[in-house]
């Protein structure tokens, strides 16, 4: 393998790796304050997707406003999926929220396919996204570059908002104990809505720019990298910011890089993911960054 | 065994329908169609029994169901295939031997389907059952990711995503009822007696467990590995009945199938994973009416294609926000709540 | 209350007068149809449906009977196939049946219908494994290797190209047959296969099955995605700069290949089934297929799955109408004698192993657009 190619192979692993993160982390976020496996979040990313569509194809609205329309649009089905699917099962079993998220998230996927039909449909990329630069023998395309940028300030943001604000705190605070925090004074119920806003906004963003470098959208769109990006939130740890940017970059370059190296066993690529998910939580059964959660007696 | 009234109720029943059944297929007095719903209910409540020993009473949240299911019916399509429809079907690579000759009666390659996929749980246990909830969730998640992809790659064993036809249709009517049959006695037995009350200890209390002196992670292998077992099992009668199989339907979407049948029956009720399998395969077979047009004399809708999978996923969501026990929760359906139902009514 | 009653009684009356009005028809025939319209495989599965029905509309009633279409979803499920077409065969009783998008569907399907004696017909189902040791089964479409080995030979005799690779879906069985049978042919020709690369369904990232491919310098790479698929591919070897041609098979067959791809589907290659809306010399029966598909959907381009589900359509009824009589079993003696029926797509006769046998075409996208360029018959 030439040092080009490895360059090559690194970049690509780059960006698909910073989709995995920022999908990962709308995963992390929910499942760190309400201990729930939200499996509509990929189906959130191909609404977000849809709308986008919609907007520039369909309406022929300029980019930029298609997108914060999408954002707003994902972020309020966001919060009355919590309110109308997970709330009322917040003190029920835990397997009960984990089936009404998998009902909610068939529900999506059915229903896209009734309204938006099973078609998969072409993006329009923005001009400016198209070129591409040229070092040596690498080829970066400006998506390319885009993406890793743009999840790398989402996610300062994200950080600033959980670290530096009071909502923050007050998700820090639900994520360790729910109960104190309701006697602390917290509106517990707004908080967690605001996290789901905040997770449903960040899928939409992921799922827009997921339409940007694989430029198509259609209902299923969500499943494969909802699946792969919550591999990589447990991976890194779930429940942390910082470990779900950590396992999806891991695991954009591992599975790129078992191709690049391994190209006649390519077809072995998903299990390579797996089988690595399975090694760390057997050595570190929180995963990479994730907190021991207390076994309470 | 005491021999008492229930008992012989129990052997009374069983036998009245296992005899109605042969005489319903021996006579054709059913339609084909009919039969065939009927069958896919049995094979769907053997994984549905066996998913609730994992997760219902052992309280083991495992998502790797469809992994052993996959075992399971490779192994039995692999035993009862003739060799030379091997010969003929394998276009990809040419089957390797022993697997190329090999050919068993149905039976064994049940009996086969279950062991494989049980040594397979073996081999997952010891690394994965140290792991708690959702963790183990994705890790088994991940394991029955990983043994699909190998069916897909190991083509000179598996034919891989081409898939096998033509399995032999030994799965008949009253084969899928006796597995079943065998399924519940064995469970019955086994989580009526104290083994089942280690699991429900175990799954309600894993320190105070410990505490006792029981050894839980020996417990979780076996309850995880005699559900694997049993999967296998329906693994191998749903490739049989069904006379094809391929990689692509043991997806994740498969076990999902199965935990809404135990979710819907209720966990830790082996009457309410009967009652879950046969009401959801009837309700999924009878929302199909939905997508038909609908003519009512003065005005008519056309058939929505697709609607019954929104109306389904509803119904699920309304059952869970509803009725989250399930139909029965962990209570059991027996001769005495009968008759107790029946004094109530009086 | 005295509304409501009144309203009653026009109820009444109007289904009396419905079934009255029934009863005075002949008897429907029923032909059952079981396609993928929701899940992975629903785009195929409706447009196969539309061009179903636009036959329907254009040959509704045969020995004069009206001809009933009943309509069931396999929900791209194979247990699904299996509960439709059980319940087709048994409750609705047809007399044949069509379906389906996606060869193990089919199989699903075809094992029902050779237990109930009802004759199927597959739309665009291309795996060889379809109609082996079936009676009762048949399909409008030509198989895997057929194709496979028709790909090679024009990239090797026609186009002189003497490096190939392949990039297929390994979960994919189409995909998987076809790349296989490509190869073989290839070498056999004489040309050299330098890589095979693999990815499994629902991946959208091909970047680092492309850099290796580019560093293994073939003159083309055959890749037999979905087209939706094959056009992401498209893109992303232009992205990375690959100098090599793709070439597809019929799955790229839809007129949104080219708005998917945009410019990078420029020198693109694929082989279908012999029927183009751009074709130079169209057939009689093409031209109208093509004149009711335009007024009948005239948003929507002409395909070819609404050529392949009009033709399905289309044998089963030339099929009763020699046979006489609606009986399946007279039925399936005549789809299997069916010889040069001059069809959409070209003259079709069905061969020993039940496959509709047709020319292979081949589309090439020159500016933008894309082209008819031929048709090409394989050398093994």
């Amino acid at each position: 393998m030439t040092l080009e190619m490895f360059f090559q192979h690194c970049f690509n692993a780059l960006t698909l790796g910073s989709l995995y993160a920022l999908i990962a982390i709308g995963y992390t976020m929910v499942y760190g304050i309400l201990r729930l496996i939200n499996f509509a979040h990929g189906d959130i990313l191909m609404v977000g997707a849809y709308f986008v569509f919609f907007g520039t194809f369909a309406y022929g609205w300029p980019w930029g406003l298609a997108a914060i329309l999408a954002i707003v649009g994902a972020s309020v089905i966001g919060v009355a999926i919590e309110r109308v699917a997970y709330r009322p099962l917040r003190d029920a079993p835990r397997i009960s929220a984990l089936i009404s998220a998998i009902a909610v998230s068939f529900f999506i996927e059915s229903l896209a396919v009734v309204v938006f039909s099973g078609q998969p449909r072409p993006v329009l990329q923005p001009e400016w996204l198209i070129s591409e630069w040229q070092l040596g023998q690498v080829r970066i395309p400006t998506l390319t570059a885009f993406v890793p940028a743009m999840t790398a300030i989402l996610v300062a943001v994200l950080l600033f908002v959980v670290y530096k604000t009071k909502p923050g705190l007050a998700m820090r605070a639900i994520s360790k104990d729910i109960e104190t925090t309701r006697l602390m004074g917290v509106r517990v119920d707004n908080i967690i809505a605001f996290t789901f806003c905040i997770g449903s906004a960040l899928a939409a963003a992921s799922g827009i720019m997921w339409a940007l470098r694989y430029p198509q959208v259609h209902p299923y769109m969500g499943i494969m990298p909802g699946l792969k990006a919550f591999i990589a939130a447990v991976f890194g740890g779930i429940g942390s910011i910082q470990g779900a940017v950590i396992g999806g970059l891991a695991l954009g370059f591992v599975e790129i890089m078992t191709v690049a190296f391994l190209p006649e066993l390519s077809g072995y690529r998903d299990a390579f993911a797996f089988i690595l998910l399975v090694l760390v939580l057997v050595i570190k059964p929180t995963g990479l960054l994730g907190e021991r959660m207390e076994e309470k007696i | 065994m005491r021999f008492n009234l229930t008992t012989l109720g129990n052997i009374l029943l069983i036998l009245l329908v296992g005899g109605g059944l042969w005489l319903v297929e021996r006579h054709e007095l059913i339609g084909d169609y009919q039969i065939y719903i009927v069958k896919l209910i049995f094979i769907n409540a053997i994984l549905a029994l066996s998913l609730n020993l994992i997760y219902g009473f052992t309280g083991l949240f495992s998502l790797g169901h469809a992994g052993f299911m996959a075992i399971g019916a490779y192994v039995g399509a692999l035993c009862t295939l003739l060799p030379e429809q091997k010969e003929m079907m394998w276009i990809l690579d040419p089957i390797i031997w022993p697997f190329s000759v090999l050919h068993t009666p149905f039976w064994v390659a049940v009996l086969a389907g279950g062991v494989v996929a049980m040594l397979f749980a073996v081999v997952i246990a010891v690394p994965v059952l140290r792991l708690g909830d959702d963790y183990l969730g994705i890790a088994t998640l991940g394991f029955a990711e990983i043994i699909r992809v190998f069916i897909v790659n190991m083509s000179s064993v598996t034919n891989g995503s081409l898939g096998i036809k033509g399995i032999p249709a030994e799965a008949t009517l009253l084969t899928c009822y006796v597995w079943m049959i065998i399924t519940l006695i064995v469970l019955a037995r086994l989580l009526f007696g104290n083994f089942g009350n280690v699991l429900r200890c175990i799954r309600d209390n894993e320190i105070a467990a410990n505490v006792m002196g029981i050894n839980v992670f020996n417990y979780k292998v076996l309850s995880f590995c005699l559900g694997a077992f049993f999967a296998g099992v329906g693994g191998a009668l749903l490739g049989s009945h069904l006379s094809t199989i391929d990689p692509k339907m043991f997806n994740f979407l498969l076990t999902f199938n199965v935990l809404m049948f135990v979710v819907a029956g209720g966990l830790g009720s082996l009457t309410g994973s009967l009652l879950g399998a046969g009401i959801i395969t009837i309700l999924l077979e009878w929302l199909r009416a939905i997508e038909e047009p609908m003519d009512f004399g003065l005005f008519e809708i056309p058939g929505i294609p697709g609607m019954r999978m929104v109306v389904f996923s509803l119904i699920l969501l309304l059952i869970i926000l509803f009725r989250r026990e399930g139909i029965m929760g962990t209570r059991e359906l027996t001769w005495k709540s009968l008759r107790r139902l029946g004094r109530k009514k009086a | 209350m005295k509304l409501g009653k009144r309203l009653a009684g026009l109820a009444m009356l109007a289904l009396t007068l419905g079934f009255a009005g029934q009863a005075a028809a002949a008897e429907p025939i029923k032909i059952g149809v079981y396609l993928p319209l929701t899940g992975q495989n629903a785009f195929g599965g409706q447009l196969e449906l539309e061009g179903i029905q636009l036959a329907h509309k254009q040959m509704p009633t045969v020995l004069d009977r009206p001809i009933e279409l009943v309509v069931v979803d396999n929900k791209s499920d194979k247990v699904e196939a299996a509960n439709a077409v059980k319940r087709l065969t048994e409750r609705d009783k047809v007399v044949a049946l069509i379906g389906t998008y996606g060869s193990s569907l089919a199989m699903a399907g075809a094992e029902i219908t050779e237990k109930a004696r009802i004759p199927g017909v597959g739309t665009s189902c291309t795996n060889p494994l379809v109609t082996m040791g079936k009676k009762y089964y048949f399909r409008a479409c030509f198989i895997d290797p057929y194709q496979g080995a028709a790909a090679a030979t024009y990239a090797f005799e026609n186009l002189g190209f003497k490096k190939a690779a392949v990039l297929m879906d390994m979960t994919n069985d189409y995909a998987v047959g076809l790349a296989n049978f490509f190869s073989r042919s290839f070498k056999k020709l004489g040309g050299e296969v330098v890589a095979s690369l693999k990815y499994s369904s629902g991946d959208q990232d091909f970047t680092a099955q492309l850099t290796e491919l580019i560093a293994k310098k073939p003159d083309i790479v055959f890749m037999p995605a979905y087209f939706a698929e094959g056009a992401i591919i498209m893109k992303q070897a232009r992205e990375l700069g690959a100098t090599f041609r793709l070439m597809g098979a019929d799955a790229m067959d839809n007129p949104d290949t080219v708005k998917l791809a945009g410019k990078a589907a420029e020198g693109f290659l694929h082989t279908t089934f012999p029927y183009d809306p751009t074709m130079p010399t169209m057939s009689g029966e093409a031209k109208k297929f093509t004149d009711a598909w335009k007024a009948a959907y005239p948003e929507k381009d002409t395909n070819v799955n609404g050529a392949l589900g009009y033709n399905s359509y289309f044998m089963i009824y030339d099929a009763i109408k020699r046979a006489g009589s609606a009986d399946p079993e007279a039925i399936t003696k005549a789809l299997a004698a069916t010889k040069d029926l001059v069809t959409p797509l070209g003259t079709v006769s069905i061969n020993a192993t039940h496959d509709a046998e047709m020319p292979v075409g081949i589309i090439e996208y020159k500016d933008g657009k894309r082209v008819y360029v031929g048709e090409v018959t394989p050398k093994q």
